[in-house]
């Protein structure tokens, strides 16, 4: 393997620090990365990176596929520093918290949270994957699961929790209290689901027949109606 | 890279990985592969006695990583096949005396003799799991049709993703018709359903397996089992033949499967 001085990962207090070089083509960086990850996978999976690219100025587009390659390895990016505008911008602009090196102030602020959320700071958090049992995510926003939620598996979101797929795990959407959360699924037959306060159990039907369903309180209570 | 590196594992406790990690290996070696056996399960061995080998263990897998013995050394050779080798698990220590690392290094020596290198994962998802996949080139995942044992498979599957060792294959062991036909168990379809990956062989429950992993003769050696024939169709998968499944009958008969043909109940 090439000698790899485009990335350095250390470990810092609450995650791992990734710095990246500010003259590499961007793409051999993301390769980089990807390489060490993938040599160390154990270590790295579930981590959350702090992406430090110097004065570099990253586009979105260029943030957002490394962003999309650490998901992919079951990694999220958890915050961006720079005192490059762009950089700032780019990571403003898919919900990653971002930290101006230069300033003092502005960007990241403690977290304060009761759990270790997979993405803070942010109105959501997407992920292209079936999780199955044993797999957790946790959201201060929305989260939208764009494949199946398999029965051991857990979802804890703040805001809403969409399931573009079959919905057999727990899912606690409005955890923080919000009662107008919602939980849709193109099929749900959930092991439990909770919306703010209220805990519901799903009726077992056997052979029932998979239709898109919202699940929202009514009345103090959850009621699950035909998604329209 | 030479060899394959195979582990089979499971999550669940019981639904038969040493049997066919056993089965497996014996049947490869019955299609002249050379293959080598590795119990990972340290502290709970079991390989051996299933394979009809457990008087003649001088050696065992932690002596080979702690340095005692060359691997050569702790290989034990099988009576019939001369080319079917077994390292066998420690039985006094515990998993942490073998590291990943260790598990890659020792494969990563017997590749370049042997065509197979099957490797017996204990039960669980801590650190017996995780030396028996390191080295994985591919993970079989033995599961049997009940929910408790599919949730389990599901968990491992999703430990493999993690680690880019995933999906793997899956081998649905102790099936049994009758009680799929009456909505009691599991249909194979049912489990594919659930763990969305493939299946590489189906094993039929079969009262045989028992006395021949008792007597150390594995069940695949006997031609007139069904559970033996599902094995050996299996090792020809792994070696890249289109095998169909077995059509799994009842253990009825013929007469009662024409009677019910009748009656519409077959499907």
């Amino acid at each position: 393997m090439r000698e790899q001085t485009t990335v350095a990962i250390k470990g810092v207090k609450d995650g791992l620090l990734v710095t990246v070089s500010e003259s590499e083509e961007w793409q051999i960086i993301m390769n980089d990365l990807a390489a060490r990850i993938d040599h160390q996978s154990a270590f790295f999976n579930g981590a959350r990176i702090t992406l430090d690219v110097g004065s570099r100025p990253v586009r979105r587009d260029e943030l957002s596929s490394l962003k999309a390659m650490l998901e992919r390895r079951n990694i999220s990016l958890w915050s961006v520093m720079s005192d490059s505008a762009t950089s700032i911008d780019a990571a403003s602009a898919l919900d990653v918290r971002a930290a101006q090196t230069t300033s003092t102030t502005q960007g990241a602020k403690p977290d304060a949270a009761p759990f270790n959320p997979e993405e803070d700071g942010t109105i959501g958090v997407m992920i292209r994957r079936t999780l199955r049992s044993g797999r957790t995510v946790h959201s201060h926003g929305h989260v939208v699961i764009y494949g199946d939620v398999n029965a051991g598996a857990e979802i804890i979101a703040a805001g809403d929790v969409i399931v573009w797929g079959r919905l057999r795990g727990n899912v606690h959407a409005g955890a923080d209290g919000d009662e107008s959360a919602v939980i849709c699924a193109l099929d749900m037959t959930p092991t439990q689901i909770r919306i703010a306060g209220y805990i519901s159990i799903p009726p077992k039907d056997k052979r029932h027949k998979p239709k898109p369903e919202t699940a929202t309180i009514r009345d103090r209570q959850i009621v699950v109606v035909t998604w329209d | 890279m030479g060899g394959k590196v195979i582990t089979i594992t499971s999550g669940k406790g019981g639904v038969g990985k040493t049997t066919t990690t056993a089965n497996i290996g014996v049947a490869l070696a019955r299609l002249n592969q050379k293959v080598v056996m590795i119990d990972a399960d340290i502290g709970l061995r079991n390989l051996d006695i299933v394979m009809g080998l457990e008087n003649r263990i001088v050696y065992d897998l932690v002596d080979v990583v702690e340095g005692r013995c060359k691997a050569r050394q702790a290989m034990i050779k099988h009576k019939t096949f001369p080319e079917l080798y077994l390292i066998p698990a420690a039985q006094t220590r515990d998993k942490t005396a073998v590291s990943p690392a260790d598990m890659i290094q020792l494969t990563d020596g017997l590749r370049t003799e042997f065509d197979f290198i099957i490797i017996d994962s204990p039960a669980g998802i801590e650190r017996g799991f995780r030396n028996a996949v390191a080295a994985a080139d591919d993970v079989l995942i033995v599961t049997n049709p009940e929910v408790s044992a599919v949730r389990d498979a599901d968990r491992v599957i999703g430990l493999l993703e993690a680690e880019n060792k995933g999906p793997g294959q899956l081998i649905l062991n102790r099936v049994k018709q009758d009680m799929i036909r009456r909505g009691e168990m599991l249909s194979p379809e049912d489990v594919t359903d659930l763990l969305a990956i493939k299946l590489i062989g189906i094993v039929p429950e079969d009262e045989t397996v028992i006395p021949s992993s008792n007597s150390g003769i594995p069940v695949t050696l006997n031609d007139k089992s069904l559970a033996g024939l599902a094995f050996r169709n299996i090792a020809r998968r792994l070696l890249g033949e289109e095998v169909p499944f077995i059509q799994l009958s009842e253990s009825k008969g013929l007469f009662k499967r024409i009677a019910r043909l009748f009656a519409g109940g077959e499907r």
